[in-house]
């Protein structure tokens, strides 16, 4: 593995992007910044411009509007970088299955590295799934 | 070529060294305060190889080689400051007339460097933030001249950064004296913002404006950035310490002290920086041409009659 991709699992920085979710998958993440799980000492921050960005994560239903923003927002985060989907929406869009305004999944837009399930996730869930990306990498499979 | 070596050995790569480990004491210090565990020890080093190995964005429209050349100029400043610095805290003697006045300039540009590259990165967020940097610039550059100035007078006017330093070794720490402490106090604070750091970090405000000025660097743009920023959380304090608590001695149980001198105030910066919102900026600089340059001409004052 090059000292690259090294360096870019010990420092992931992560963008965060709803696409229509009902907010509680949100909270969670949030859940993960605090005392309790404490993501800072795997070096995770939570950065406020996708530029900055090594790691999408994306919450959510993936509506019509959003998922055009989503999509370009994936094409300018500098690469080599990855997307991670939380929650029972962003996988199969969940209860808003049959909805109008959700036509695709979410990895049907953009690629997906690793999914997250539950409605929500719990904290330790997203964790467990950030360390199965990790693995990933590792073993050279991620799409990136 | 002796001068090509502190330029790498002791501006740059000394520097480099003991800012990244600055921005980890103080990235652990708050999540003590947090009650969290804190990233490890190589974090900010791991943080800027990691940024250099990313592509590198130019936004469309913006002027490219403004947008590259601002980060560059910035840590080539940094880096002259901190060599002049090293020289000086070295070797006395070897200061030439005004170099005082050379480093006062040169710790701005790095401030400067940042709000030309918001500029250029043609992004309305960035220039917001490049607009208050500004404002923060013409705030407090007034109170940290005048404390800086309050050391000139007692050393009897000297422009000499080592002249200021062998008058301190001979006659004790301006810091011992009332008009030394309340401008001691006053650079602090200015070095806070200077610094951005909380509450002076209206500029950056994670929280409205994103990241600020940088909000459009990506790749090593950014680590350069962050590089610079790190090592002016050494580059600063280091020059307080020169001018306020007589430099740092490199021999024997001096080099303890200097050593506590610098984790000290690093410290203060943290806590400070822990314990305190954020503040408008309009506040800002009734703060700091109001209180702070009060101070500042009181302990000028004090230091013309000698106090
Ligand atoms: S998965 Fe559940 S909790 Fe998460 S956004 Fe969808 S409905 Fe809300």
């Amino acid at each position: 593995m090059s000292i690259k991709l090294k360096a870019l699992l010990k420092s992931p920085w992560v963008f965060h992007l709803s696409t229509g979710s009902c907010n509680n998958c949100d909270i969670e993440i949030l859940d993960c910044l605090t005392p309790r799980f404490d993501i800072e000492r795997f070096g995770m921050l939570l950065v406020g411009s996708i530029k900055h960005a090594d790691v999408l994560l994306i919450t959510g239903s993936g509506n019509r509007k959003s998922m055009e923003r989503a999509k370009r927002l994936y094409e300018q985060m500098p690469k080599p970088c990855l997307v991670v989907a939380v929650g029972e929406c962003a996988l199969s869009r969940g209860m808003f299955i049959h909805s109008y305004n959700c036509p695709v999944p979410i990895d049907k837009v953009i690629p997906v590295d690793v999914y997250i399930p539950g409605c929500p996730p719990k904290p330790e869930a997203i964790i467990a799934g950030i360390v199965k990306l990790i693995e990933k990498v590792k073993k050279g499979t991620a799409k990136k | 070529m002796i001068y090509i070596f502190y330029f790498l050995f002791f501006g740059f790569l000394l520097t480099a060294i003991i800012g990244l480990l600055a921005s980890w004491i103080d990235r652990k210090v708050t999540a003590k305060v947090q009650y969290r565990v804190g990233p490890p020890l190589l974090q900010p080093l791991i943080d800027i190889v990691k940024l250099l190995g990313k592509e590198t964005l130019i936004p469309a429209g913006s002027s490219k080689i403004t947008f590259l050349m601002a980060p560059v100029i910035g840590l080539a400043s940094v880096i002259l400051v901190s060599t002049l610095l090293w020289i000086n805290n070295i070797y006395p003697a070897k200061s030439f007339l005004g170099d005082l006045i050379v480093v006062l300039y040169l710790l701005v540009i790095p401030s400067i460097s940042i709000i030309i590259g918001g500029f250029a990165s043609r992004n309305p967020l960035a220039s917001l933030g490049a607009s208050r940097e500004m404002k923060l610039i013409l705030s407090y550059e007034l109170p940290f001249i005048l404390a800086i100035l309050v050391t000139v007078i007692k050393s009897g006017f000297t422009f000499r950064l080592g002249e200021i330093l062998t008058f301190q070794a001979q006659n004790g720490a301006f810091v011992r004296s009332w008009s030394g402490t309340l401008a001691l106090i006053v650079a602090i604070i200015c070095m806070q913002a200077k610094l951005a750091l909380v509450p002076f970090d209206i500029p950056e405000a994670e929280t409205e404006i994103v990241g600020g000025p940088l909000i459009e660097y990506s790749g090593s743009g950014l680590a350069i950035y962050r590089l610079m920023k790190n090592m002016l959380m050494f580059t600063v304090p280091f020059f307080l310490i020169i001018v306020f608590i007589g430099g740092l001695r490199l021999d024997g149980i001096h080099l303890l002290y200097g050593v506590l001198k610098y984790i000290g105030l690093v410290a203060l910066m943290t806590v400070i920086r822990n314990t305190n919102p954020r503040v408008r900026i309009d506040q800002a600089v009734k703060f700091f041409w109001g209180p702070m340059t009060i101070i500042a001409i009181i302990a000028i004052i004090l230091a013309l009659l000698g106090r």
